[in-house]
């Protein structure tokens, strides 16, 4: 990744943007239409605040007649689309380019139809995820994947990033748990994949649409299924003196036949920055917090815990903590969710990571980010998914200091080395998008890359549905194999890579 | 894991793509046969996964294991159970000459899922990643061992149920599941409407269910978690417990003649689990907790179809009875919509440009010359 500093300059061509805009409000309410500077400057970024550019245009339809309107005129007039949920996303996937149309789906907000019987919701794309969960809470369901942004993302977004949360150790990830998906073909023709049943005839296409980033369609309905809410759920907070132990306690509850509904760790550094925050009185002498939450039936529940507590204990846990009502569980679940609050105090910049490590190697890829960190005199703070191994390194910055910019993208960028030598990927739920283009080419041999290309091209074939991310070009990689000969100078970077 | 066969047979299976290809001969991929009566018949020359075979990693407490295509789905089960762990997906293993074959390749191959898929998952969510090699003879590696990822397209899943039309798999990487500590199987006598309003029912409440099978007039339910956990729930639900039940949820799951005849067709609907219950004679099977619906009987093909549309289903003849000719076309009846079949054609070229993989058995229009398509 490469982080920019400085204002974004506008390099659109103004002739084409005053054409489209003229075209498109013949299409769609003038006021769905954002062709302003001062109106486009605030979508030319998404959370990955580090790549920016203005988009050519920003339209932001109000129902599917209209997405389908700007899809079809995309196709008839070679234009290229980057759709938009709501810009939660942290790997650039949504970053807009000076030669594409943005097309933000967050109007498209209602929820269309719950079916409490057979444990479905169906949606429209810009609906927040939580949303989904609030709306059919009274029937005593819920929606599983629960990123940590459900209070704002689109369940348009997660389904292109194939979402999770802090519970889908347990319940899994959005692949697993939508049913159908509709969604608009480069072409602007309607396609509908999966169906009412736990399965379809043919290629299980709806895999491939999720996690895929918004390069193989424009999804505009999805048919998410909902699960009971569970009637008992507890909380456990424990620390202990040595990461190695905490590390064997998430293995030794999951030998133990126990998946918890959340696994989430906290290193040392965290743990202080989050302690001088809020005064929890956590142990500032332990070098890992596990928080535990499990969750089913009450009966279910309390035997789990006893499993739970007895395993850990065997690996030095102490300073236990237990909640069980829904205000203690919340108030014990703060520490780890104050932690980016709490690091924005401390430093003026931070870089979230996201990679994943099997979860037996987590200790030792968590040594290797202290060493480096140490190497490259920056201080790393880990908050993350123990539970599936899916770790977040927090890498705090001056992004005032070019000095500073230039040590943490290469400190990050040995830290994804460490975790892709460990059998860990780029990433567990950010995505590839923009940030992560350049690295994917460590994770891809050419003929993998050649085959994503040809699937690239099954939907989309000439690659203007969100070009430029996700998943380089075999050409493109072998242009960066020189990369790190040249010090991180990227040779082409204009090079098209879909 | 000493006692199992671990033979490393790529370079072989390799040269056979290879060679089959300069050949211009067309490859079907087979592990144990288990499933040949699984989709259209296939025609071409047998590429044979089973001596490639053996587990290349467990590790229990990261829930995951690797292992190459042809290992028996019998010996994964047998190392998993060593370590109270379990395929959670509970692929069904298929007699061949009255033994349980299946290797995990054509478990995943085929993408089905036993009586536990509802609440547990299918063959799909339970793939991490694959290495397959396609159909220009390239070897691939896709996915990883953690159940998130998103990094590139999501290939591994995509193979799952492509029944081999796509390219070879060469192992497969699966995350597998503890074993829980207790179960019981309860059974209570019920009208199919009372049956299918208590699954709903059911359904929406927080229980530890693993299984839920109504026929017969009579709805058997499983319940796996902790002892007490189930013993809780086993009093909300009553009923009658069944002793032997993992033998019993066994013979449904790989379809024993104790549940069907093999003499006759078996079809199944797949639709969700409060879809209303048919009104067609005959012999049917409602699994899944009301989402899978097997149907063995006089109806014609058109009566089943006309009732899958009506629950918005989907209707496949799942296996042709032992006393039907083969030139009977065994399909996935469902529609397919034009735009859903040519992404079919699209990604089978994609995958296997000069269709070196014969595509019979995945009748979607266009993937495969050969196949006769009803729909
Ligand atoms: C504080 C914070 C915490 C987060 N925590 C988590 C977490 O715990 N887990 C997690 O997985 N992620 C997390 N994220 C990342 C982010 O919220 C998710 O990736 C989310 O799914 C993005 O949704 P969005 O609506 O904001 O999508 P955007 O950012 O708007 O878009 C993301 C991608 O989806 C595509 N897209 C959006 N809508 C559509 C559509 N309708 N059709 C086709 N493509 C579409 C875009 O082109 C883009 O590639 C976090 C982000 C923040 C800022």
């Amino acid at each position: 990744m490469t982080i920019v500093t400085g204002a974004t300059v506008d390099v659109a061509d103004p002739v084409l943007r005053r054409q489209l805009a003229a075209d498109l409000r013949q299409l769609l309410p003038a006021h769905c239409v954002l062709d302003r500077l001062e109106q486009l400057k605030p979508f030319e970024c998404d959370a990955l605040t580090a790549i920016r550019e203005i988009p050519l245009l920003v339209v932001l339809p109000e129902n599917r007649q209209q997405v389908q309107a700007v899809v079809q005129y995309a196709h008839k007039n070679a234009v290229a689309l980057i759709a938009r949920g709501a810009g939660t996303g942290l790997s650039g996937g949504a970053t807009p380019r000076a030669d594409a149309v943005l097309l933000v789906l967050s109007k498209l907000n209602s929820i269309l139809e719950i079916d409490a019987d057979s444990r479905v919701a169906v949606v429209e794309p810009g609906v927040r995820n939580l949303a989904i969960s609030e709306a059919v809470a009274g029937l005593g369901l819920f929606y599983a994947p629960d990123p940590s942004s459900q209070v704002a993302s689109s369940i348009g977004g997660n389904v292109a990033e194939n979402s999770g949360g802090v519970h889908c150790v347990k319940y899994g990830l959005t692949t697993h748990n939508i049913r159908q998906i509709r969604y608009f073909d480069h072409t602007g023709g309607l396609v509908t994949l999966g169906g009412a049943g736990l399965d379809a005839p043919g290629y299980d296409l709806m895999a491939l649409m999720t996690g895929s980033e918004g390069m193989l369609g424009v999804v505009v309905e999805i048919t998410v299924n909902l699960l009971p809410l569970p009637e008992s759920i507890v909380l456990l907070q424990a620390a202990f003196p040595a990461m190695d132990q905490a590390g064997l306690g998430v293995m030794k509850i999951i030998a133990a036949g126990i998946i918890p509904a959340g696994l989430e760790m906290m290193d040392q550094t965290a743990i202080e920055v989050v302690e001088n925050y809020i005064h929890m009185d956590l142990p500032l002498d332990a070098e890992a917090i596990l928080l535990i939450e499990l969750d089913g039936t009450e009966a279910e529940v309390e035997s789990q815990l006893a499993s739970v507590t007895a395993e850990i204990e065997k690996h030095g846990a102490y300073d236990l903590r237990l909640a069980r009502s829904e205000q203690d569980r919340i108030k014990l679940w703060s520490g780890r969710k104050s932690a980016f609050p709490a690091l924005g105090q401390v430093t003026t910049d931070f870089y979230i990571m996201d990679a994943t490590v099997p979860r037996r190697h987590l200790p030792y890829a968590l040594r290797q980010i202290v060493e480096l960190s140490g190497q490259y005199r920056l201080r790393v703070a880990n908050v993350f998914h123990a539970g599936d191994g899916n770790l977040h390194p927090l890498v705090l910055y001056d992004a005032s200091d070019p000095d500073q910019v230039a040590r943490t993208e290469q400190l990050a960028d040995e830290i994804l080395t460490v975790c892709l030598s460990l059998g860990g990927t780029l990433s567990g739920e950010h995505g590839i998008g923009r940030e992560k283009l350049d690295k994917s080419c460590d994770q891809f041999s050419t003929v993998e890359l050649e085959q994503f290309e040809r699937i690239k091209r099954v939907f989309d074939p000439e690659g203007r549905l969100n070009p430029g991310k996700a998943i380089p070009t075999p050409q493109r990689c072998a242009e960066i194999g020189g990369m790190h000969v040249h010090q991180g100078k990227v040779p082409f970077p204009e090079l098209e890579r879909f | 894991m000493a006692d199992y066969p671990n033979q490393d047979a790529t370079n072989t299976l390799i040269e056979q793509i290879a060679t089959a290809s300069g050949q211009g001969e067309r490859l079907v991929i087979t592990g144990h046969g288990s499933k040949q009566f699984y989709g259209q018949a296939p025609a071409g020359t047998p590429l044979e996964t089973a001596g490639h075979c053996g587990i290349i990693d467990y590790e229990p407490g990261d829930l995951v294991l690797r292992a190459r295509a042809g290992t028996p789905l019998t010996q994964i089960e047998a190392v998993l159970a060593e370590q109270g762990q379990c395929l959670g997906f509970e692929p069904p293993r298929f007699a061949v000459q009255g033994a349980a074959r299946g290797t995990l390749g054509g478990a995943v191959a085929a993408g089905l899922s036993g009586p536990r898929r509802p609440w547990v998952g299918s063959t799909r969510d339970f793939v991490l990643g694959v290495t397959m090699v396609n159909g220009l003879g390239h070897s691939l590696y896709f996915g990883g061992q953690l159940i998130k990822n998103v990094a590139g397209f999501d290939v591994p899943r995509l193979m799952a149920g492509s029944l081999g039309t796509l390219g070879l798999l060469l192992d497969v990487t699966i995350r597998v599941l503890p074993i829980r500590p207790a179960e019981v199987t309860l059974q209570l006598q019920l009208s199919g409407s009372e049956a299918l309003q208590r699954m709903v029912e059911w359904q929406r409440r927080p229980l530890p269910l693993s299984g839920m099978v109504y026929r017969d007039d009579r709805l058997t339910i499983r319940l796996s978690g902790t002892p007490e956990g189930v013993a809780a729930a086993q009093e909300a639900i009553g009923g009658e417990r069944l002793e032997s039940a993992d033998e019993w949820w066994a013979s449904l799951r790989d379809q024993r003649p104790s549940f069907f005849n093999p003499e006759n067709s078996l079809w199944r609907v797949s639709c969700a689990a409060a879809a209303v219950l048919p009104e067609i004679a005959g012999d049917w099977t409602i699994d899944w907790g009301g989402a899978q619906r097997w149907y063995q009987g006089d109806a014609t093909a058109a009566e089943l179809l006309d009732y899958a549309k009506k629950i918005n289903g989907s209707l496949s003849r799942f296996r042709p009875g032992t006393t039907q000719t083969s030139s009977e076309p065994i399909v996935f009846l469902s529609e397919i919509s034009d735009p859903v079949a040519a992404i079919h054609q699209r990604l089978k070229k994609a995958f296997d440009p000069d269709g070196l993989f014969d595509g019979s058995r995945l009748p979607v229009a266009g993937i495969d010359q050969t196949s006769t398509v009803l729909v």
